[in-house]
């Protein structure tokens, strides 16, 4: 169908007003002079500076960074592992677990995941701060990357590994030469997950710390659950203004690369 | 050898992290509570040997949940508030997949961004967003005041009105992209036969398109009910005292009452809920698959 109905566009309209009013509306009023949220009392950026010096937050954005780097770079290198063994490996004595246990954790709620986590912890005597929540952070967001590579390695051409090993490649050289360079989008994708996931985690991340260690979820939700209040509406649209030039960013930058691919494909078949 | 490296790894640390954590919490939640640290007992001791530790363990905290109202009030509860929410998110995601999949192609690639952009921004803002709008003197009530609908403000924050909205809105964009992956495969031939054939749109809209967007329905669903009936910050940050919601419940038993062996039971309990929605789910994820082959 050509010609977009009226219907159509009031639906989407709708919809995607009730997607952004709310984030439109915390944007606006991060930038209220007033104490009071609710109540428009002119612009100021105050609210941005009186956050850059609030130090436990810029501590708790520090443990969460570092949390989240650690855990996702770790998961991709497990979660990439795991699903060239789900895709690759054949059968194998126990397969059914394993794939159980890498599609478990994504229906897992996070509340029995945390807990379950917190009891291994003290059970093996193990204290608790940044090394559990990457430890945990970590479990769960490998079985995301897995199951974003494995949906790449799925339809992966094997001819061409097998074309490099032909030509004389170790198996390790065929991965890196051939393999990774094609299933790294998904890879890099994959690791994008993992690091959102872990930033935004709050439940895992409340059960698996310690004294010494907050992130900036837990900070934000005991600041939250007092209220409104103007300094977490500037975080807040902190927050999304990185987002949302990093997911535009990342957008525009694939499809410059299928525009370059696709070029160099016809200039290919030309010559 | 690196291919046993190659399994070993992964399969080691899910193991670790993810069955022996579980097994230990399947062993507390048949432990009784103790003033101890850690506070329940019995303790496993290899003096004692393994006969005598588990003729300690029994089923008394699962008993305990089926006696107190508390407990089953708050499953009966997460299941209504996680039926109601997953309908109302069918209503309001269904149009927006079906606009999504009519507009045309160069469209269509910004709308699905534009879709899963909130799904990026962190779950915590969006449900933040929501407390702004829906209190006593938010800016609905204040809208409503204003143009004259309501004389005194509406209570919406604080009541299972406020969690149904939370849960609809945060988990939107699992409902719409399945659903629009399905209604965006659809032969549009077939519409246009239908009502060729005397069909009136509407007819041919549930007698043609529902039943073959229903894959990408029912997948939606389940994203939407599985992580909503074990929800905890969407009813602690915008329901009242009254919104039971086990994930709730789970969260306070451990760490306010420090009942670890009660918090597990409650986990083993919701955990053996969820396995039918999971099942159904994957059994309709598979019977996709096959259809695509």
């Amino acid at each position: 169908m050509n010609k977009i109905s009226w219907f159509n566009v009031v639906s989407l309209t709708l919809g995607f007003a009730f997607l952004y009013i709310p984030m439109i509306i915390l944007i606006i009023f991060s930038f209220n002079e007033s104490k009071l949220v609710t109540v428009w009392a002119g612009f100021s950026t105050k609210w941005y500076g009186e956050l850059l010096q609030n130090e436990a937050f810029l501590d708790a954005a520090w443990v969460t960074l570092k949390v989240a780097v650690f855990s996702s770079t770790i998961a991709t290198v497990l979660g990439t592992m795991a699903a060239y063994v789900m895709v690759r490996s054949g059968r194998f004595w126990g397969r059914t677990l394993f794939s159980g246990m890498i599609y478990a954790p994504l229906v897992m709620p996070e509340v029995i995941t945390g807990l379950s986590l917190l009891l291994l912890f003290i059970g093996i005597g193990l204290d608790r701060g940044v090394l559990t929540i990457v430890l945990a952070h970590t479990t769960f967001s490998m079985c995301y990357v897995s199951v974003v590579v494995s949906s790449r390695l799925v339809t992966f051409d094997r001819s061409l590994e097998e074309a490099a090993l032909d030509l004389g490649c170790s198996s390790a050289q065929a991965f890196r030469l051939v393999t990774l360079p094609i299933i790294a989008p998904a890879v890099i994708s994959g690791w994008l997950l993992a690091f959102t996931l872990s930033l935004d985690d709050l439940v895992i991340a409340s059960f698996t710390t310690g004294p010494s260690a907050t992130t900036l979820p837990i900070k934000i939700y005991s600041a939250m659950r007092l209220g409104v209040s103007p300094e977490i509406n500037a975080l807040s649209t902190i927050m999304i203004a990185i987002v949302t030039v990093g997911v535009i960013g990342a957008s525009l930058l694939a499809k410059q690369q299928m525009l370059r691919k696709r070029r160099e494909e016809q200039q290919a078949v030309r010559s | 050898m690196r291919r046993f490296f190659l399994i070993a790894t992964p399969y080691a640390w899910l193991l670790l992290l993810f069955l022996a954590p579980f097994a230990i919490v399947v062993k507390i939640s048949l432990s009784d509570y103790d003033l101890a640290i850690p506070p329940y007992t019995p303790q496993f001791s290899w003096d004692e040997g393994t006969g005598a530790y588990i003729r300690q363990l029994d089923f008394e905290n699962f008993l305990f949940l089926t006696e107190d109202d508390l407990y089953w009030k708050a499953y009966l509860s997460s299941f209504k508030i996680a039926t109601i929410s997953t309908l109302l998110t069918l209503l309001v995601g269904y149009p927006l997949a079906y606009g999504m999949a009519r507009a045309s192609a160069e469209w269509r690639t910004t709308l699905m961004m534009l879709v899963i952009l909130p799904f990026w921004t962190s779950f915590l803002i969006r449900v933040y967003a929501w407390k702004g709008i829906l209190s006593n003197e938010g800016y609905l009530n204040q809208l409503l005041l204003w143009t004259g609908i309501v004389d005194t403000p509406l209570t919406i924050l604080n009541t299972n009105t406020a969690v149904y909205i939370g849960i609809v809105y945060t988990y939107l964009p699992f409902m719409v992209l399945p659903i629009y992956s399905a209604l965006e495969r659809l032969d549009t031939s077939l519409i246009e036969a239908a009502e060729d054939l005397g069909c009136s749109r509407l007819t041919a809209f549930w007698l043609v398109t529902i039943p073959l967007s229903r894959t990408g329905i029912i997948a939606g669903c389940f994203l939407v009910f599985i992580p909503a009936l074990g929800e905890f910050v969407i009813p602690s940050l915008l329901g009242g005292s009254d919104t039971l919601m086990i994930g709730k419940v789970l969260w306070e038993e451990f760490f306010s009452n420090r009942d670890w062996p009660v918090a597990s039971a409650v986990a083993v309990i919701l955990l053996l809920l969820l396995v039918v929605p999971i099942v159904l789910f994957q059994r309709n994820q598979q019977k996709q698959q096959e259809a695509e082959q």
